[in-house]
């Protein structure tokens, strides 16, 4: 079995004529917190879209826990245990949060096609789904629609939909954009306790937050991997000092 | 096993206790109609408010917008005829393979128009049922221009002779009602919670593992199935299967009804669909058949009022004014 939980090579994405990713080797080894980082429009989000088969790749190849998935499609690698969330927060708007969260565990337990039935029967993921708002802070919030939730608080339920999938690996997209700064901590501490015991893919430009969780990170520019490191050494690369202008910060802790 | 902490309210998205009263005040009514309106009518109406029910469970439930449902209410009219006519079967039967038919053909043609998405779907779904109108008029077994004439509606279960009327409208009356409460129920089912999943937020359901042309090609073959048992139990009333349940004016037609009455509600596509029956009835009361070739033209007129006025829909909007008023 090989260490890394997600493998990719040659992977390349054009969007007529224009190349988007290029060429990406990617490796995330298991049970670590890997970050991409990289400018705007560096092809992070497609990057991810490739992994998750939202998007096909126009070349390359992706191996996650070291089976091909480069032919499989999205619902499918989900339901292998490759969980993702979206850079703009993706919930189900009308309905109630508990609701949200028993759509993921509803899938998960098999997916029903059961259109004889009572969806009482959906009742008994009630407490499984308390238990995992619970856990990322959302008690009390059960009954409300999810479209009407702060910000913040729809980027964790988000959080919580994903973990009732019990994925393998986490592939998070900006997680943490558009939090306020209590949000930020909150998010940022949720997400390196649903690490463990997992891998997670994050593409954060909060360089303090990427900093203080991830155990390697991957700099993404122009769809090319420029440099790859722990915190240190890549924010000491002149390459992606230059791709950043300044921009890297010292390591700090959240 | 979750007992702990029972849920404290319903939750804002489902009123049960208003859907269930509005389905017995419906339900009390039209047994009571045939007092005042003839049966003959009704019956027939109450076919074409099924299939609007049939139709909103695919617009309105699962966001699929097709323009080729006659294909299934008109072609499974073809099959009750001549499954009652030239193969003699009772009505039951003779309804049951309506329905299972156009059940069939809803699978393959969702199989078929589900891979594209908005105008491409309801552009496929339309090509698909314009090649059903040409088969129709051109086989021999449905008879072109003619269509199935003389179709016998026989005895229920070799009991009851629906050739009266009034026996007829009932028996359309218990078929109506069985019907919305399927729908009711496949859109309060498991299955309909991962439509509303779907419908609310494609990707994200995508990204939860969900096979989501799976429930959509589901979706289309319940909704096909139950325009079908409409289309047949039409056949049986007016004891006739001809193209104009096929043709395209059809499948506006049903649009029409789901939008006037209100799309995604219980009782909305049946009020669209009485309402679109009754307006040249009624119009003919008042005028007389000089009227009638003015007709067209007021029942837009009427129309365009009603969706101008009533964005949602006549019980979209009504139910929309009494949450606000809670
Ligand atoms: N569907 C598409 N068609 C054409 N071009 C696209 C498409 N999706 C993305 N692109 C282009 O590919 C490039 C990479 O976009 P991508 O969204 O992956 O960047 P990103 O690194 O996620 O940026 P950000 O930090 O702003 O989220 C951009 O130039 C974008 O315009
Ligand atoms: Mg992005």
């Amino acid at each position: 079995m090989t260490v890394y939980a997600l493998e990719t090579s040659g992977l390349t994405k054009q969007f007529a004529g224009f190349t988007a990713v290029s060429d990406v080797g990617l490796r995330v080894r298991r049970h670590t917190i890997h970050g991409l980082i990289g400018p705007n429009g560096a092809g992070k989000s497609t990057c991810f879209n490739l992994l998750t088969k939202f998007l096909a790749p126009t070349r390359g190849t992706i191996l996650y826990e070291g089976a091909d998935i480069s032919r499989a499609g999205p619902a499918e690698v989900a339901r292998m245990g490759l969980a993702r969330s979206f850079q703009i927060s993706a919930v189900f708007p009308h309905l109630t949060a508990l609701e949200n969260v028993r759509a993921a565990l509803q899938r998960r337990r098999g997916e029903s096609f059961d259109f004889w039935r009572s969806d009482r029967i959906l009742k008994r993921y009630d407490a499984d789904a308390r238990a995992l708002m619970a856990e990322v802070g959302l008690t009390g919030w059960e009954e409300t629609l999810a479209g009407e939730m702060p910000y913040g608080r729809k980027r964790a339920l988000e959080l919580a939909t994903t973990l009732a999938l019990a994925p393998k690996m986490l592939l998070l997209d900006e997680p943490l954009a558009g939090l306020g700064q209590e949000d930020v901590g909150r998010i940022a501490a949720l997400i390196k306790r649903a690490a463990e015991g997992r891998t997670v893919l994050m593409v954060e430009h909060n360089l303090n937050v990427v900093a203080s969780l991830c155990d390697v990170i991957t700099v993404l520019t122009r769809g090319k991997i420029l440099a790859e490191g722990d915190y240190a050494a890549v924010s000491a690369n002149p390459a992606v000092q230059q791709a950043y202008l300044g921009e890297m910060a010292e390591p700090a802790h959240v | 096993m979750t007992h702990a902490l029972p849920s404290s309210q319903p939750t804002a998205a489902r009123p049960k206790p208003a859907e269930f009263l509005a389905f017995a005040v419906l339900a009390a009514l039209l047994a009571v109609a045939p007092l005042a309106i003839y049966p003959f009518f009704l019956a027939t109406a109450l076919c074409f408010a099924l299939f609007a029910a049939a139709f909103n469970l695919l617009v309105g439930y699962s966001g699929l917008l097709s323009f080729g449902h006659a294909l299934f209410f008109g072609g499974a009219a073809y099959v009750a005829a001549q499954a009652a006519k030239v193969w003699a079967w009772p009505p039951e039967l003779a309804l049951i393979a309506a329905t299972a038919f156009a059940g069939a053909l809803g699978l393959g043609v969702g199989a078929l128009s589900i891979r594209r998405q908005g105008i491409y779907f309801s552009m496929i779904t339309l090509a698909l049922a314009q090649m059903g109108y040409f088969l129709a008029l051109q086989a021999p077994l449905t008879h072109g221009e003619d269509g199935i004439q003389g179709v016998p509606r026989g005895k229920l279960l070799g009991l009851l002779p629906l050739s009266d009327d009034r026996a007829m409208y009932y028996f359309v009356l218990a078929l109506f009602l069985a019907g919305l409460l399927a729908i009711h129920r496949i859109v309060h089912s498991p299955f309909g919670a991962a439509l509303k999943a779907i419908r609310e937020n494609e990707s994200r359901a995508i990204s939860l593992g969900y096979s989501v042309d799976a429930y959509k090609r589901v979706a289309f073959g319940l909704s096909a199935a139950l325009a079908g048992l409409a289309g047949g139990a039409k056949a049986l009333v007016t004891q006739s299967a001809t193209l104009t349940d096929m043709h395209w004016t059809m499948s506006g037609e049903v649009i029409l009804m789901v939008l006037l009455g209100g799309m995604g509600t219980m009782t909305g596509p049946v009020i669209g669909a009485i309402f679109v029956m009754a307006i040249p009835e009624v119009l003919n009361r008042i005028g007389g058949p000089n009227f009638s070739q003015w007709m067209t033209v007021i029942q837009g007129a009427i129309f365009v009022i009603c969706v101008l006025a009533f964005r949602r829909g006549l019980i979209g909007e009504l139910a929309a004014r009494a949450r606000r008023t809670l």
